[in-house]
């Protein structure tokens, strides 16, 4: 479902080039459930994000559902975003003017759907999110664990196929963030294939299949 | 995206930061207004004037005595000649036309009026009955000037309503005697007070036959000769007829000037119009003024909602729908700016009306659309920049920045 082919991303740094990500070489399922950990700088956010197509590989070749994707267009890899594609921040990323309804709806609009399908669609993440009598709250009224529901309905509103996550418990407490983290494992049981970015070993622990980087390659992986 | 979504998208921004909103359509506004009240006022001032002009009479040929043109040195001006009376029997003869519907010969000069012990210096008005009907002048008692020679000097006068309460005051002025200069003047008439008319206050002045008027101020030529012609189309035969038979008269010398109204309304026209345009272009800075202000608005605005638009991009919002919004969001606050500076325009000009009447500064419609236009095209144009700048943000860098 993802396969990434001698996939490098490098940075130019004032007159030096930093390599994060070297030569990666990486197959993920459908429906897999992975950690992708390391220390800072290790590249695994680069990796996140050329996953996600926010970011472009220097070199090498990213098959998303067996389709070369490092050659589309910006319309093209918008389109994929919007309909393949889940994310879940650290920062929540909220926008604080729109309530937690409309929060969600955004990529349904972004997707031109109609209003009584969004409507319909809303309500339904809402609902899985556990979050219906906060439907018309504004972030800054909802508390870390709210916020980060409304930001995993908002991502899988669209039913994307891939939901990445980045430290997805970071901001929360522990309590939150195992809430959270329940949630996401509920929606990896539906299939969609959930990869989380974390610093945190136990959040690590909680997947199948962890993978290690450092200084911009794949240390381990349990998976291979 | 839908195109009603867009709408609501910038709707939800622009309801989202009302503070900001609030000053931008402030600006937009306020340059729509200006825009708008400054032009009724050019448009009221020449109206005015059209208006003033009007009142004159219909179909007016005013005769003056002497050339107004430059014509360089000619033998008249090295023998020292200078132009000859316009008199009387020039005017009488410039009624010998089909053409020629009336001819009202006038002579002015001042004379300290006295009745009883008021007295007051008035402007005296030598002319004939003609006059009444070429300046569309109404009595409000009494007759005006009796219809007949012209040669002869009687003794009667007619009263503008002013001139009348002041020496007069409850007293009633006709049959009584006045005494202009020297002479005395019995009252026949008083004028009803219709205001200053270009060139006469009617309400300050007493009007006597011509002739009287000559032997009073002891001058043989006349100050003015009205033509009134038969029809507009008439007018150019009157002219070529009056320049032609003052020649004649005068020994083949053209030594009057001829002015029509539409002359000097339409020299008025372009001097008002002129003036309009230019207060028009100076009220149009203060709309590109807020033009800038939105396009630093908005590029505060894209700044601060850097976060936002990485999200966006995120979500699946490609360059091209990130740029449609945010000209979306600046073309939303132009329409409604301009709509609001259309009413608040509108109300200031029904101040304007309202504290000088007379002016009846009405926006024209020219005005309202380039104003409206003008601020959309400024509001979205000068969006430009800031949309461009937000659509080619990188968003890992855009959501890096929260």
């Amino acid at each position: 479902m993802i396969r990434l082919e001698a996939i490098h991303r490098d940075f130019q740094v004032g007159d030096q080039v930093v390599h994060a990500l070297d030569d990666i070489n990486l197959e993920i399922s459908q429906g897999e459930y992975i950690s992708v950990m390391g220390p800072s700088g290790s590249g695994k956010s680069t990796l996140l994000n050329l996953i996600g197509l926010l970011d472009h590989p220097t070199a090498g070749k990213y098959f998303l559902n067996d389709r070369n994707v490092t050659e589309l267009d910006e319309e093209e890899e918008s389109l994929t975003r919007n309909q393949q594609i889940g994310f879940v921040f650290q920062a929540f990323h909220l926008v604080p003017r729109l309530t937690a309804a409309q929060n969600i709806e955004l990529p349904l609009i972004l997707a031109g759907r109609n209003p009584e399908e969004r409507a319909e669609l809303v309500e339904r993440a809402l609902s899985a999110m556990h979050l219906q009598d906060r439907a018309h709250h504004r972030p800054e009224q909802l508390s870390g664990g709210q916020r980060q529901r409304v930001a995993i309905a908002r991502a899988t509103v669209t039913e994307p196929s891939v939901l990445l996550t980045d430290e997805p418990t970071g901001n929360l407490d522990q309590h939150s963030g195992l809430d959270v983290m329940q949630a996401l494992e509920a929606l990896n049981d539906r299939n969609i294939t959930l990869i989380i970015v974390t610093h945190d070993e136990a959040l690590g622990a909680r997947s199948p299949r962890a993978i290690r980087m450092l200084d911009g390659r794949i240390e381990s992986d349990s998976g291979s | 995206m839908r195109a009603s979504d867009v709408l609501l998208f910038g709707w939800r921004a622009l309801y989202g930061y009302r503070t900001r909103t609030v000053f931008m359509l402030i600006a937009m506004s306020i340059g729509v207004a200006a825009v708008m009240m400054l032009t009724a006022l050019g448009e009221g001032a020449q109206r005015y004037v059209r208006n003033e002009f009007a009142s004159l009479g219909t179909n007016l040929v005013i005769i003056l005595p002497g050339r107004s043109e430059t014509s360089g040195v000619g033998l008249g001006t090295i023998m020292g000649v200078t132009p000859r009376d316009l008199t009387l029997a020039d005017a009488k003869a410039l009624t010998q036309h089909p053409a020629v519907k009336r001819v009202a010969p006038i002579n002015v000069g001042a004379a300290e009026a006295s009745w009883q012990n008021r007295k007051r210096e008035v402007t005296v008005l030598g002319s004939t009955n003609e006059i009444l009907e070429v300046r569309h002048w109404r009595m409000e008692r009494g007759k005006f000037l009796p219809k007949g020679d012209w040669d002869r000097a009687s003794s009667v006068c007619v009263l503008g309503a002013k001139i009348r309460d002041e020496l007069f005051g409850a007293h009633s002025a006709i049959g009584q005697w006045v005494r202009l200069g020297e002479n005395r003047y019995r009252v026949i008439g008083v004028m009803a007070s219709e205001g200053r008319s270009i060139g006469v206050d009617v309400e300050e002045v007493v009007i006597i036959p011509v002739a009287s008027a000559q032997s009073l101020f002891n001058v043989p030529s006349l100050f003015r000769v009205l033509i009134e012609a038969r029809s507009h189309t008439s007018i150019p035969r009157v002219i070529d007829f009056a320049k032609e038979t003052i020649k004649q008269r005068h020994q083949g010398e053209e030594d009057i000037t001829v002015v029509t109204q539409d002359a000097v309304l339409s020299t008025f026209d372009r001097i008002l119009g002129a003036l309009t345009y230019s207060i028009a272009g100076i009220a149009a800075i203060s709309l590109a003024v807020a033009g800038i202000l939105i396009m630093n608005v908005m590029l505060i605005a894209v700044s601060q909602r850097t976060s936002e638009i990485g999200l966006l991009k995120a979500l699946g919002a490609s360059r091209h729908t990130i740029l449609l919004l945010i000209l979306i969001e600046a073309l939303l606050l132009s329409v409604v700016g301009g709509l609001l500076g259309l009413g608040i325009g509108q109300l200031g000009s029904w101040g304007l009306r309202a504290a000088i009447p007379e002016l009846q500064a009405y926006p024209p419609n020219w005005a309202m659309l380039a104003s409206v236009m003008v601020a959309v095209v400024t509001g979205v144009l000068f969006s430009l920049l800031p949309a461009s700048k937000a659509s080619r943000l990188d968003p890992v860098m855009a959501l890096s920045r929260h």
